[in-house]
């Protein structure tokens, strides 16, 4: 059964298979596991970070800190790795409850404070990137024995394709993302809060607990990503990801998410990142094309989604089934 | 009274004070186990006031309520829920983003392992709507499905979490007339369940057709409790509307006929207003009587194009025009004070002198200024024949009193010196003072020669400055009373009397 | 309205006062900060790099603060100045004059905020998300026309605009202040100060009193464009070059935080478009002090950030109804029963 929620992300699956079609039509060498494989891999700090974005999207919010978080953390682990002799593991769990933290108390000032999400986490783009400045501002090289061990681990798919651990984390984030959302009373209040506070607050949702735990969410998911990216590029720069959070956010809404919260999918969001990398992808293969009609075709695309879920929500509204077709026998 | 029963829920003596204003007096309310009770009265008369006092919305400042003999004192909506107390509201407050299963069980959702079971959250949804008498699929969001349907899944959720008192504020404002049947079934399944329901709304039809007893309050008052088998209609009209409603005749000066001004031809909005004829000549005061929800506000906002009208011609001094929207009214030099000043009159962060100039400026376009000179020349005028109140002419005006504001918002109209002024409830919520004063100003409008269209609900007042009365009910004028005519009883028999008529 | 002189420095006086602390750090950490010297036909002075440096922002920061006043944000300014000057240095390249050059990346500046105010008046789409579309694909857009590369160009006309100086004082700041004062009169002088104000306090309300919102909707993003045009031709002028990655990249922030500084509230009504060129001066002055301190510039972002939050705190709505309630109760007796009433109001949500 197709419910007029589902739409958006139909439409989300349909573009991306068409065109993944009409790439592989194109460049039949684009249909090898070698291409998903490297799909996987090269988005997969961004996949993870947009389910943390699809979250605070869907609750009403917005996250800038991300793309600075991912940098911090990254340069963090490098520091810490250089300078202790801290075991990378210990470094994960260190900087992850650093950036858990650090997403907490942005929820905490966005309810209490009853300030903007997107001023609110616009200083704390600048406070993330700045303490990365403050630790170092070369690019840093990561060498450790557990990171080589980490980044051999991958299987080799017949084609030549090689899934890597980073791929696997992000598949299992957006596995437990979607549970999250769907499955948990947690994700319920999300959508609540999405829904409308008042409302929602009014049906027993709790706001305080709830907005700083989606903040909390996508602080730790950027952390995570920021490791995952640290073991894609080996090392810590406080100048990378610049920008992450505008991709996070339009592969949200490529996804089907509405950007004015409410309604979306963890699942929708994990095609939107294929999207994205198809695109890049393409103009890889093209080889004629430059690289900017990416973000010129990723801004049409948000354009497109935006105005697709505008008519849908006049659409819901016009046609509404009245009580009588519904009395029961 | 219902004998031998205790009661369910009782209040007495509850008052409440908001700043410069009794919005409740020693309000008792006493509801029994399985009885619907009507609470009625017109706007501001203190209903919404009183439901948030019981459901700990608001703190009382005086009285006490027992539940089942126990007093009790809740602080929080959530706090008289699980006391027992269920609210719906007219806009319902649920989540039209999540699905009708979603929003029965959010926040006690079923789980399996720690998760959301959804099977048995849509089974359970699906049966107890079914008690309800409604088949809709629970996975399917609330917003693809009316708000009728709505309404009953509010219902249906007040009552499974708290399962004694439900308050329905105003549950049948929106809904056609089998989608009301339908309520109605449910209301009275909940009532041979035993439930205490208190029904409020402005459809007497209705609360003669579904309820028991009916408490009627004006201006924070209960002016009186009626068995409804024992009373009627025009009882209960007189204790909501009339002070003392001996019909009184009016001498008054035969209105001078001025010139047609206006004419409205099969004029309406479908949904909104039926389509209606009325001619306005200059020099006369139009009456626009009827009860909350007849249309009153809707035909204001329609012929200043607030609402633009989908049928129907108007034609200003013989000329077809186009009232698509205010700007285009206010071209016609036409003004309007609307019902609901905080929304759609005043703009609360401009000062007064702003607020006073803004339709003069809007019309003399954008780069065309008012002379600083002219401004204060203007507001200064204004706040001195119309005694406005204030500290100065630069404080925003939200500061400034309700009648205080509603004589600013005159002022802006007044100083674009327009040829038909609008008036909708222009007494509403301001004190005695400025209401005698603002009663004198329309006379002496009138007087020089300006067409006035006044929507009102205290009847008195109608009577006292109208040189004409159209009656609305249902959204359509169903009487005009003109010159002897006018009384507030003739109104209220007109309302009445097209009621009888309905039902019999 | 215009409410007179003192009216105008009662209203932008927490601004000017922490200008004056931010001036007055730089000049504690370097004694020779307010020195300026007359050499080469120009002035030189870290005083005058603080308010040659703050032109862009400056300049965005008077369309935005309009943007703002209407309960709207523009976060396509950036964008729109890799796109303006990559149009003009494009047409320079192509061996236009520098007039044609800035009447063409002005067109293209008018067009963006067209394209953005049509989605918001007339398509209703919010403000940040309508204007994401643009900030997402604009920059592709400018790479487009600079072919990736960083277009440079050596038309003296076009660099007089970034990089010259007429009597002695840079271009850039005399642009910033002339369009400033021109806009800030601009909407004093006429009405649409005030109806701006109005549409942003309360639509429902102005559209009653007759005035026509989505056309001064359309206006507001229109100028916004038009700042961004030209904030984009004078950092491309002053480079030499449009760099369409890295022009104007993250102004949008630090104009919407100057507007913030200056006092505007971000849920629309009052503005002062001074108050918001303060504020710029302000986010350059505090540039300036660390780089000057001798602290490394590392540390520039995490004291900008630790100011803004600070501010911000401030300025939230919680921390204002505190205070607010702090004084009422102190002056309650004095004031008026209407007046004290507004001063507590009952803090619920409307049925």
């Amino acid at each position: 059964m197709i419910r007029s929620t589902h739409l958006p992300l139909l439409v989300t699956v349909l573009t991306f298979l068409v065109a993944f079609a009409l790439c592989g039509s194109q460049y039949p060498s684009m249909l090898t596991t070698r291409v998903v494989a490297n799909l996987l891999t090269d988005n997969a700090f961004l996949g993870i970070v947009a389910v943390g974005m699809t979250f605070v999207i869907i609750s009403g919010g917005i996250d800038l800190s991300v793309g600075s978080v991912i940098a911090f953390t990254g340069v963090f682990l490098a520091v810490v790795l250089r300078d202790t002799s801290l075991h990378p593991l210990a470094a994960f769990a260190l900087v992850l409850s650093l950036t858990v933290a650090f997403g907490a108390a942005m929820g905490a000032i966005i309810h209490y404070l009853d300030m903007p999400a997107f001023i609110v986490t616009l200083a704390g783009m600048f406070l993330a990137r700045g303490l990365a400045y403050v630790l170092s501002t070369d690019s840093v090289p990561i060498t450790h024995e557990f990171y080589d061990f980490l980044q051999s681990l991958y299987w080799k798919a017949p084609g030549g394709g090689r899934f890597r651990l980073t791929g696997v984390i992000m598949l299992l984030t957006f596995l437990i993302g979607m549970i999250m959302a769907h499955r948990t009373r947690f994700g319920q209040n999300v959508y609540a809060l999405g829904g409308g506070a008042q409302t929602a607050k009014l049906m027993g949702v709790p706001l305080a607990q709830t907005t700083i735990r989606i903040y909390a969410l996508s602080g730790g998911l950027a952390g995570l990503a920021g490791i995952v990216f640290s073991l894609y590029t080996s090392a810590g720069y406080s100048l990378a990801t610049v920008g992450v959070e505008l991709d996070a956010i339009a592969a949200v809404v490529i996804g089907g998410t509405l950007l004015t919260g409410g309604t979306g999918f963890v699942a929708g969001t994990f095609f939107g990142i294929l999207i994205m990398g198809l695109i890049q992808t393409y103009i890889v293969f093209d080889g004629t094309l430059s690289s900017w009609w990416t973000k010129i075709v990723i801004g049409g695309l948000l354009f497109a989604f935006i105005l697709l879920q505008k008519g849908l929500t006049w659409a819901t509204t016009a046609r509404r089934k009245p009580l009588t077709d519904f009395a029961a026998p | 009274m219902t004998e031998g029963t205790r009661p369910v829920l009782s209040c007495t003596g509850i008052s409440k004070f908001f700043p410069g204003a009794i919005a409740l007096d020693e309000v008792d309310l006493t509801l029994y186990s399985g009885e619907v009770h009507a609470l009625l009265g017109e706007n501001g008369a203190g209903k919404s006031t009183l439901i948030k006092c019981i459901t700990g919305a608001y703190r009382r400042d005086a009285g006490t309520i027992h539940l089942q003999g126990q007093a009790v004192s809740p602080t929080s909506t959530k706090e008289s829920q699980a006391l027992g107390i269920g609210t719906v509201y007219q806009e319902v407050n649920l989540l039209p983003n999540l699905t009708v299963a979603e929003n029965l069980f959010l926040g006690r959702q079923p789980t399996r392992f720690g998760l959301v079971s959804y099977s048995r959250m849509q089974t359970e949804t699906a049966r107890i709507l079914k008690d309800y008498g409604l088949a809709i699929n629970p996975a399917e969001p609330l917003s693809s499905y009316s708000v009728a349907v709505q309404q009953v899944v509010a219902i249906a959720r007040a009552v499974e979490l708290s399962g004694k008192v439900l308050i329905l504020d105003e549950p049948t404002a929106s809904l056609d007339r089998e989608e009301v049947e339908l309520l109605f079934s449910v209301i009275n399944k909940l009532k041979a369940r035993g439930l205490a329901i208190v029904f409020i709304t402005h459809f007497l039809d209705q609360v003669f057709e579904i309820s028991d007893r009916a408490t009627v309050l004006r201006n924070g008052r209960v002016v009186g409790t009626r068995e409804l088998a024992q009373a009627s209609q025009t009882d209960i009209i007189h204790l909501m509307l009339g002070r003392q409603l001996e019909s009184r005749i009016q001498e008054r000066a035969p209105a001078k006929s001025g010139k047609p001004l206006l004419e409205l031809n099969n004029f309406g909005r479908k949904g909104t207003v039926d389509p209606f004829n009325l001619t306005i000549h200059e020099g006369e005061v139009v009456g626009l009587a009827g009860l909350l929800g007849s249309g009153r506000t809707e035909t204001a906002n329609l012929i200043f194009g607030v609402v633009p009208a989908d049928q129907g011609e108007a034609k200003l001094r013989g000329k077809t025009i186009s009232l698509a929207n205010p700007r285009q009214a206010v071209g016609h030099r036409f003004g309007l004070c609307p019902e609901d000043r905080k929304t759609e009159g005043i703009v609360g962060d401009l000062s007064v002198r702003e607020n006073i100039i803004l339709a003069l400026q809007a019309r003399q376009g954008w780069f065309r200024p008012l002379a600083r000179a002219k401004v204060n020349e203007l507001a200064e005028a204004y706040v001195k024949t119309l005694d406005i109140r204030l500290a100065s002419l630069d404080m925003p005006i939200r500061f400034l009193s309700g009648g205080n504001q509603q004589k600013a918002l005159l002022a802006r109209w007044l100083a674009t010196n327009p040829d038909f002024l609008i008036l909708d409830e222009p007494t509403r919520g301001i004190d005695v003072g400025a209401h005698a004063e603002i009663i004198a100003l329309i006379e002496r409008l009138r007087e020089k020669g300006m067409a006035l269209l006044v929507a009102s609900s205290e009847l008195e007042e109608l009577v006292a400055y109208s040189t004409r009365v159209i009656v609305l009910k249902d959204r359509r004028q169903v009487d005009e009373l003109t010159g002897g005519q006018i009384s507030t009883g003739n109104i209220v028999k007109a309302i009445a009397a097209e009621t009888n008529r309905e039902v019999a | 309205m215009v409410h007179g002189f003192q009216a105008t420095l009662r209203r932008i006086a927490p601004q000017l006062i922490i200008l004056a602390v931010v001036l007055l750090l730089n000049f504690l950490v370097f004694p020779d900060f307010f020195k300026i010297e007359f050499q080469n036909d120009r002035l030189f002075g870290n005083l005058v790099d603080v308010f040659n440096r703050g032109a862009p922002t400056a300049l965005l920061c008077i369309g935005m603060t309009l943007v703002i006043a209407t309960k709207g944000i523009d976060l396509s300014v950036g964008a729109v100045m890799a796109i303006a000057g990559a149009t003009a240095a494009d047409l320079v390249v192509s061996g236009y004059g520098w007039g044609t050059a800035l009447i063409g990346a002005i067109s293209v500046g008018l067009m963006c905020g067209l394209w953005n105010g049509v989605l918001v008046a007339f398509l209703r789409i919010q403000p940040i998300v309508a204007t994401l579309v643009l900030m997402v694909a604009g920059r592709g857009i400018a790479q487009l026309i600079t072919e990736g590369t960083i277009l440079t160009f050596l038309n003296e006309g076009l660099i007089h605009l970034g990089a010259g100086t007429v009597l002695g004082i840079p271009t850039p700041i005399l642009i910033w202040i002339g369009l400033g004062a021109i806009v800030t009169l601009g909407v004093r002088r006429t009405a649409l100060g005030m109806l701006v104000e109005a549409i942003g306090i309360n639509e429902a309300s102005s559209r009653v009193a007759g005035i026509n919102s989505r056309v001064l909707l359309v206006s507001v993003y229109l100028v916004s464009g038009f700042c961004a045009a030209i904030a984009g031709v004078i950092v491309a002028a002053d480079i030499k070059g449009a760099d369409a990655n890295n022009a104007g990249l993250w102004l949008e922030l630090d104009a919407i935080l100057a507007v913030v500084i200056g006092g505007n509230s971000l849920l629309g009504g009052r503005f002062s478009i001074t108050a918001s060129l303060i504020g710029a001066l302000i986010i350059q002055s505090v540039n300036s002090v660390i780089l000057l301190s001798g602290l490394p510039p590392e540390f520039n972002l995490v004291i900008k950030a630790l100011i803004i939050i600070a501010i911000l705190v401030i300025q939230s709505p919680t921390v204002k109804h505190a205070l607010y309630i702090l004084r009422a109760s102190a002056e309650s007796e004095a004031l008026e029963p209407a007046r004290a009433a507004q001063l507590t109001p009952p803090k619920e949500t409307a049925q």
